[in-house]
């Protein structure tokens, strides 16, 4: 470039910037005498209609929050419930010498560091004439102390609210979760207006799920205040709406028998309505007390429930995922008929172990001697490994997705609960995208026994068995029965979701015929509980733990150690066999083999159900 | 060759050396010092004649006057030098906070450095222009197409990040500086007025096919701030009220019934113009809107009288950045323009953005005290 036209080119450079800063400035004028003129219509000509409104200003709008829903299970048995609770305030103007009045309030109620400082710091920023807060939640002993000696504290009071309660406490945590201090995150999400003078927020669970239906509508108070800001009185009032009641398709008596049947095992128990897709009872253990997180938890607390053994917040009906284990097994042979890889009659010899063509690792089946022949039939009865590797091996990792993936196996449920995981239904496709790399043979042969990539979540599990039941009609797994107010609740409609196609119907009654045989068969795996009255279709599983966490290994003693090494128990059952009522998947984490200890469980839960016992309508 | 100012051999006086010796730009200097002088009036009226809070703030605007301090001693040329490279370091911060970030108050803004928490959508604000500036002045004015293109991927990358964090004020600043860097620099009409008609279709098509229905009820009270009497609607209705009731001389220092008796919200923050208005009435806010006229001017003085393409880029922008804070809180206030977070520049109580608007003003004393011997 000649310098020429440089000059050149710094000279338009030039006109442009000034002509540009010249229009920016024209029109930053132009907007500043907008502002002005605006002023000026404000302060000038509306000076009159301002200045007496300034006078008038009389009226302050408060916001009314709705009362929150209700949520009963199924036969109307309260879960969440609004107590009326007690705070304690104080106005510093009516009291004499607030320092010594705190002084003595200590000898009446305890009182935290933290409640002084907060109460110190509200103080500096408000208006003498205004309450504040001393004390949040006063036990029945401190209300019962304040009444008595009230005449000795001028300008404090006892004042009631509504405090949300779970009368089953840890028993419901998990399922109808908890409510908790808003904060700005979530009122970001929800429509703001609303939420104006709502203090709580479901945090998890149905609470969470449900939070705009069970909040309501909020209304507004018109309060008439003096010229110095004090309210005089209440002008008018715009009621607000309260939140729907919710009724939940749980029996809480069958739930506290989940419960109880499992122990102090950690693991859950899910139970569905197979005909409808209800949840009659969802449990995971260990737990917690779900009242403690009303008020906002304490740090110390919260950290304890954070580091406590087995994660007692982790939700593992829905979010723990396992690996299926054996109990896998009766949807892979399903793949097996389907390919027509198998028939029910072929038998395969199993020696104790199974060997890939042209490979020496040796596969082994829990049971080491072996089985000798086995048909499906025997095959699923005695849970043999080498049978299924056979199995999966011969139908390929392609059919067998094909065949699982309807069951809804590596996807969310879909059920109306927040934070469910989808688990893992392996294919060669999600190999390559999860981990980059290509599927071996070898992991073909492992999924025919629900292990390798294989997780499923207990909720998965339960939905599985319940289409296994109903002959591959599906329906949506679901917590909502109905809702509404006291006057009259409404049914909340489910859709069928679509069915499974198998391609011999006859294959349904084959599949069921072998659980019944787990259960009833004279070497199923889980003939121990076996009723006289009725027959269980079912399949126990076990899951492989391959280690822990170096650190987590650091921390426990040897017992503890020792268990935690031990492997998973799973078992998924219906029942009764013919026309199914009630379908159960459990996982005992760590309980060793499923029919030592998932099956008891799992017979303890349709027992309950089948003959109404045990029901606990209180 | 660059000479200081205290190197050219002009204004004998003491005051004009030690202006030189300090890089300082004494009408801009004095406008600020006396809007952070009025500013800090009104907030002691506004925390209801609370000296503590007037304490905090000036201890906060004496930072930010030394950080400005700072950044004037700096050459044009350094500031040209470390462009692209505090862009490149604010957009890789932006992208850890993504990852990374510490939330508070429900936003994802902040990068926990060990010793303190920083906020890197603040040095984008300082960043942006400054890359945008040096980019363009790099090569011939107007920008051609491909430069465009460029500069509008630079301006949209760091305001996407900062809106979804979510600080939707921030990332309209960021990109309203980022924009005026490239109206200065020749920006063509034709695309200005294009893109302002293909907005609409645009926004009806965000409306009906992207947002939820929540995200819909809040832009319904953005614009219209009576839906929520409780909320948006009632700061309107009680700043006008405060605003006219105030007339033309004002209810007098700490008179503001309004204010006093906390009929006004957020008096301390974002509405702190409707205290000033209520109490010192039409005259004082001419006083104060002379004054932000004046700041706003001499920075566009300060942008013509530039030497380099690229300090005249910058020096603009920061000039008319500075406006759109005080027009768009000012409207918003008066109920010109829906409620959105900005708050009113060296008058609002807060540090953080002051500090970084401190040193944009650093920057502006910067260019105009270290311009070439030859011109003078």
């Amino acid at each position: 470039m000649a310098p020429h036209s440089i000059i050149k080119d710094r000279f338009r450079e030039n006109r442009i910037l000034q002509s540009r800063i010249i229009i920016a400035l024209a029109v930053m004028t132009l907007l500043l005498m907008l502002l002005l003129a605006r002023m000026t219509y404000l302060q000038v000509y509306g000076y009159q209609h301002y200045s007496h409104l300034s006078q008038q200003n009389r009226v302050r709008l408060a916001p009314a929050p709705p009362t929150r829903g209700l949520i009963y299970d199924r036969n109307g048995v309260l879960l969440a419930e609004n107590r009326p609770a007690f705070r304690l305030v104080v106005t510093p103007e009516q009291v004499p010498d607030l320092d010594e009045t705190l002084k003595r309030l200590e000898g009446l109620v305890t009182l935290r560091e933290t409640d002084l400082e907060r109460f110190h710091e509200s103080v500096g920023h408000s208006r003498r004439f205004q309450e504040i807060p001393l004390k949040l939640q006063l036990t029945d002993e401190e209300v019962a102390r304040l009444a008595v000696n009230r005449h000795r504290f001028p300008g404090v009071e006892v004042k009631a609210h509504l405090m949300r309660h779970y009368p089953f406490g840890d028993l419901t945590s998990h399922l109808v979760g908890y409510v908790g201090r808003i904060d700005k995150n979530e009122l970001r999400r929800v429509d703001a207006a609303n939420y104006r003078g709502t203090s709580h927020f479901g945090k998890t669970g149905i609470e969470r799920h449900y939070e705009q239906t069970l909040h309501g509508q909020a209304g507004v108070e018109r309060l008439e205040t003096n010229a110095r800001g004090r309210i005089l009185r209440s002008l008018s009032r715009e009621a607000p709406v309260p939140g729907k009641d919710l009724y939940l398709t749980v029996d809480i008596g069958l739930q506290r028998v989940a419960d109880e049947a499992l122990g102090e095992e950690a693991g859950a128990v899910v139970a569905l309505d197979p005909g409808t897709g209800e949840v009659l009872a969802l449990v995971s253990k260990p737990t917690f007390d779900p009242n403690q997180f009303v008020n906002g938890i304490s740090i110390d607390a919260y950290r304890a429930l954070r580091s406590a053994p087995f994660q007692p917040l982790f939700n593992r009906v829905l979010r723990g995922q396992y690996p299926p284990g054996s109990t896998i097994k009766p949807f892979i042979a399903l793949a097996g008929l389907e390919t027509n890889t198998i028939t029910p009659e072929k038998s395969v010899f199993c020696p104790g172990y199974y060997r890939l063509p042209n490979d020496n690792h040796r596969y082994r089946c829990w049971k080491r001697v072996g089985h000798g022949p086995l048909d499906l039939k025997q095959a699923i009865a005695q849970s043999c490994d080498v049978y299924f590797y056979d199995l999966a091996y011969n139908t390929g990792i392609k059919a067998i997705n094909e065949t699982l993936a309807p069951f809804g196996f590596g996807r969310p449920t879909g059920i109306d609960m927040p934070g469910e995981l989808p688990g893992v239904l392996p294919s060669k496709e999600w190999k390559r995208r999860a981990k980059g790399e290509s599927w071996y043979h070898g992991e073909t042969v492992i999924t025919g026994i629900g292990q390798g990539f294989f997780l499923t979540t207990p909720l998965q599990l339960a939905q599985a068995t319940a289409d296994l039941a109903r002959s591959g009609t599906r329906i949506q797994p679901h917590l909502l029965d109905r809702m509404g107010t006291s006057a009259g609740t409404e049914p909340v409609a489910r859709e069928p979701k679509t069915p499974i196609q198998i391609k011999r119907e006859a294959d349904w009654e084959l599949i069921r015929d072998t659980m019944v045989e787990v259960v009833h068969g004279k070497r199923g795996t889980a003939r121990s509980i076996a009723p006289e009255d009725y027959r269980i279709a079912g399949k126990t599983g076990t899951a492989q733990v391959f280690g822990l966490p170096k650190d987590e290994e650091e921390q426990l003693d040897e017992e503890e150690l020792e268990r935690k090494l031990r492997d998973h128990a799973l078992f998924l059952a219906f029942a009764p066999a013919e026309d199914p009522q009630i379908a159960v998947a459990v996982v005992v984490e760590h309980g060793g083999s499923g029919s030592a200890t998932a099956a008891p469980v799992t017979k303890t839960v349709i027992d309950a159900y089948l003959r109404g016992g045990n029901r606990d309508d209180s | 060759m660059i000479l200081n100012g205290d190197d050219n051999g002009v204004a004998p006086r003491q005051m004009g050396s030690l202006q030189r010796r300090l890089h300082l730009d004494g009408v801009l200097l004095g406008a600020l010092v006396l809007i952070a002088g009025l500013g800090l009036v009104v907030l002691y009226s506004a925390f209801g004649a609370n000296m503590e809070a007037v304490q905090r703030q000036l201890t906060r605007l004496a930072v930010a006057f030394a950080a400005m301090l700072v950044v004037a001693q700096l050459s044009p040329q350094a500031l040209r030098r470390w462009a692209p490279w505090l862009y490149i370091v604010g957009l890789a911060m932006l992208v850890a906070v993504v990852f990374f970030g510490v939330s508070g108050g429900g936003a994802q803004r902040w990068l926990n450095l060990g010793v303190a928490r920083f906020q890197p959508s603040e040095l984008m604000k300082v960043a942006l222009p400054m890359m945008l500036a040096y980019f363009l002045a790099d090569g011939a004015l107007p920008p051609r197409w491909r430069r465009l293109g460029l500069s509008v991927v630079m301006i949209a990358v760091p305001a996407a990040l900062i809106g979804q964090q979510p600080d939707l004020g921030t990332a309209v600043i960021v990109a309203a500086s980022g924009f005026f860097v490239l109206f200065l620099a020749g920006l063509p009409w034709r695309l200005l007025i294009g893109t302002a008609i293909a907005a609409g279709p645009a926004a009806a098509v965000l409306w009906f096919y992207f947002m939820h229905d929540y995200q819909r009820q809040r832009v319904l009270t953005f614009l219209n701030p009576e839906r929520d009497p409780l909320g948006a609607g009632y700061h309107i209705i009680q700043s006008k009220i405060a605003i006219g009731s105030g007339g033309v001389y004002g209810k007098g220092f700490l008179n503001g019934t309004q204010a006093q008796l906390e009929f006004l919200p957020e008096r301390h923050t974002d509405f702190i113009f409707a205290v000033l208005s209520e109490e010192f009435g039409l005259v004082g806010v001419g006083v104060l809107l002379c004054l932000y006229a004046v700041v706003v001017a001499r920075g566009a003085f300060i942008a013509a009288r530039a030497q380099d393409t690229f300090s005249r880029l910058l020096a603009g922008s920061i000039a008319m950045t500075f406006f759109v804070y005080v027009f768009v809180n000012v409207g918003m206030v008066t109920g010109l323009l829906p409620v959105v977070g900005l708050p009113l520049p060296l008058v609002s109580y807060g540090g953080t953005f002051v500090v970084t608007m401190m040193i944009g003003f650093g920057m502006l004393m910067s260019i105009h005290t270290h311009r070439r011997l030859w011109t003078s």
